[in-house]
């Protein structure tokens, strides 16, 4: 993965709340063995019209949008299945980094391992940067990691909480698996002590 | 310090728990299918990394398999690759797999029970989100990412945040039809899909010990629905029943150790909940779904409802785009809603008393005229058992289709999927837009309620039949 650095991007907005993993990426596109090429299939059955053209109605479609690398969206983003598809489309898209106030715990997990950041605020924060995206589409926001700060040109900037641990991972881009390996010998020695507690799950 | 079943499991599969990095889990049992797995292969196969512990693994094909003409090459070529890309990925690694022709085969969470994989006190995962399913033994069972599932072939553990813990009581008995099924709408319908956000729950209650293993199954698959991390019940005679005998089941020569241990798991007398939820099962009347979210549910007596029934404006707003993606007015009788297509099957009702109890209800009846009507059993083993029992016959003469095991329609990725407008009584978890096909309209139900709707065209109470 790439370190995650401060950024500034088109902030694209979503006001939709419980946007499942099924339609950020539908199922018929789950079939290929490869992680690459998912972007262009991303939030498929809203975006494009049943002939293939873009459906204008949608959100993401608004010139204003384009480009954009931050997507701020309604409460419980990416509830539903576990595919890691999701993020693939998202990233491959485009987008670093996501607003919401709450998501879906495995959706979660899965951003931080394929270099989103996932921001949560409160409701009222939520409110307050909708409300400046849609006042003036195509308005950029400064995200910087580091030190934890959302910048717009308004002035409803805040700081974010984040989990150390993978801030830290988003900021190196590290391997998750290299740094667990890590503990190989603390692993090996939980496995010898589990044979003993537990013979049959080895049997 | 009194602990939850979760603590349990927790504090015994924790590895490393050190300042400044996520605590690192133990993982026992890692369950695969053809979707959510080349990817992770592929991983492995890019940093010269190994399989750590093949044994642990158990693999199958489900999503995108086809559920009639299983003798013909799959149509879709993206499908039939995905599905030799898994067998090759298996043969690799010396991995079990049950592929499609495999007398074994079926819905990875109806197969693994079968085989006894999972037991209670276990650390199981799988890429999918339905694991959940094995909460049921009172096994920590949960769905993970692609990477994840790399990570846990690496290195058979996981970086875990430890989660909140949520108690749903359910107390009283269930009335006649109502079920494990039903439970579970009423719970999503209740607390809402983000609900379990960030939780693991833990079903108790009388109704709870009263549903058999299946039941169960069928309850905390859809745990996830409430946005629950996993679902749990604890371990019983009932589960060492089922387990007894079962090919991954623990031997005679290890039973008893391992029957003392799995009665230690179940959460201590006055250990304390995040959050605790408590239902009355008698006030569980069969519920449907009417949106496109699994908390927009109501009972069979029930009515569509009309977004401004709803005081919160989020709520509003979904319901409002619901009708209008479910071609639904406001205030329809719930048993007024005609249907096109029934489906039976999928990982939270593909078991074999699901077909019993549809069985029941289809039996000396006909499929109403202009729907169709599909029994898709989880594995070719409920496959068989139904055809011994003769419920093949009794849905074949009642004009359903009796199919060959897989996701099927749950997720609509094998070919089998509505069309655009068509609508469903669903036995399967979800019913977002488009999930069992672009524009199809997706209405969650037990088997009973689908059975009933198939020859009736439309929703009934099966209370009053």
């Amino acid at each position: 993965m790439e370190p995650y650095k401060k950024h500034e991007s088109i902030a694209a907005l979503m006001d939709r709340s419980n946007v499942d993993t099924d339609q950020i990426i539908p199922k018929q596109f789950l079939k290929k063995v490869e992680r690459s090429g998912f972007g262009v299939h991303l939030f498929h059955d809203w975006r494009f019209n049943d002939d293939g053209s873009d459906n204008a109605e949608f959100e993401l479609n608004k010139p204003a949008f384009k480009g954009a690398k931050i997507l701020v969206a309604g409460d419980n983003f990416g509830c539903g299945s576990s595919r890691e598809h999701a993020p693939w489309a998202i990233a491959d898209y485009g987008f670093n980094a996501i607003i919401s106030t709450s998501y879906a715990d495995i959706f979660y997990n899965n951003c931080f391992k394929n270099g989103i950041l996932a921001i949560k605020v409160n409701k009222d924060q939520l409110d307050k940067l909708m409300a400046e995206i849609s006042a003036n589409e195509g308005v950029r926001f400064v995200i910087e990691l580091e030190n934890q700060q959302v910048i717009t040109p308004a002035g409803n900037g805040f700081s974010f909480e984040i989990d150390p641990f993978r801030k830290g991972n988003l900021l190196s881009g590290l391997d998750d698996i290299g740094l667990t390996l890590k503990h190989e010998a603390k692993i090996t020695e939980y496995e010898l002590q589990h044979k003993q507690d537990y013979p049959w799950l080895w049997a | 310090m009194k602990k939850t079943m979760y603590e349990k499991i927790w504090d015994s599969h924790l590895v490393v728990d050190a300042a400044g990095q996520a605590p690192l889990l133990y993982v026992d049992r890692h369950l695969m299918h053809e979707v959510t797995s080349p990817q992770a292969f592929e991983g492995l196969r890019l940093s010269s990394r190994k399989v750590r512990n093949p044994h642990s693994i158990l693999a199958t094909m489900d999503h995108c398999v086809p559920t009639k003409n299983r003798d013909q090459p799959i149509a879709d070529p993206i499908a039939r690759k995905q599905i030799e890309t898994m067998a090759e990925n298996c043969l690799e690694n010396g991995l079990n797999l049950y592929d499609m022709k495999n007398p074994n085969n079926g819905v990875i969470h109806v197969v693994v029970p079968e085989h006894g994989f999972v037991h209670p006190g276990m650390v199981v995962v799988c890429g999918d989100s339905h694991t959940a399913t094995h909460g049921a033994f009172g096994a920590l069972a949960f769905g993970i990412g692609t990477s994840e599932v790399e990570h846990v072939m690496a290195t058979q553990t996981l970086p875990q945040q430890k989660s909140k813990t949520m108690q749903v009581v359910v107390n009283g008995a269930l009335s006649k039809y109502a079920s494990a099924k039903d439970i579970a709408l009423a719970i999503t319908g209740k607390i809402g899909t983000a609900g379990g956000t960030g939780h693991v729950i833990e079903y108790t209650g009388e109704a709870i010990r009263d549903l058999s293993m299946e039941g169960r199954m069928t309850l905390c698959n859809m745990a996830i629905e409430a946005g629950a991390r996993a679902g749990l019940v604890a371990p019983d005679e009932k589960t060492y029943e089922y387990l007894k005998g079962r090919e991954f089941a623990p031997s005679a020569q290890h039973w008893d150790q391992a029957l003392a241990y799995w009665k230690s798991l179940p959460s201590d007398d006055g250990a304390v909940f995040d959050t605790t939820i408590t239902l009355d099962a008698s006030d569980i009347a069969p519920q449907v779904s009417w949106g496109t979210s699994p908390e927009q549910v109501v009972g069979v007596d029930g009515l569509v409802p009309a977004p401004e029934s709803f005081a919160d404006e989020i709520k509003r707003k979904a319901c409002e785009g619901a009708l209008a993606y479910m071609g639904l007015t406001a205030n329809t009788k719930i048993t007024d809603i005609a249907i096109d297509l029934v489906f039976i099957g999928s990982c939270t009702n593909g078991r074999i008393e699901d077909f019993r109890i549809a069985a029941e209800v289809a039996k000396g009846t006909k499929v109403a005229e202009g729907v169709t009507a599909i029994a898709v059993p989880g594995s070719y083993h409920v496959k068989q058992q139904a055809e011994d029992e003769g419920l093949d016959k009794i849905f074949i003469e009642a004009g359903w289709e009796w199919r060959d095991p897989g996701c099927s329609m749950c997720l609509a990725m094998n070919g089998d999927e509505l069309t655009k407008g068509q609508r469903s009584a669903s036995t399967s978890n979800r019913n977002f837009e488009g999930r069992q096909g672009k524009g199809g309209r997706t209405h969650l139900v037990s088997p009973a309620m689908a059975a009933a709707a198939a020859s009736a065209g439309h929703f009934v109470d099966i209370r009053k039949l």
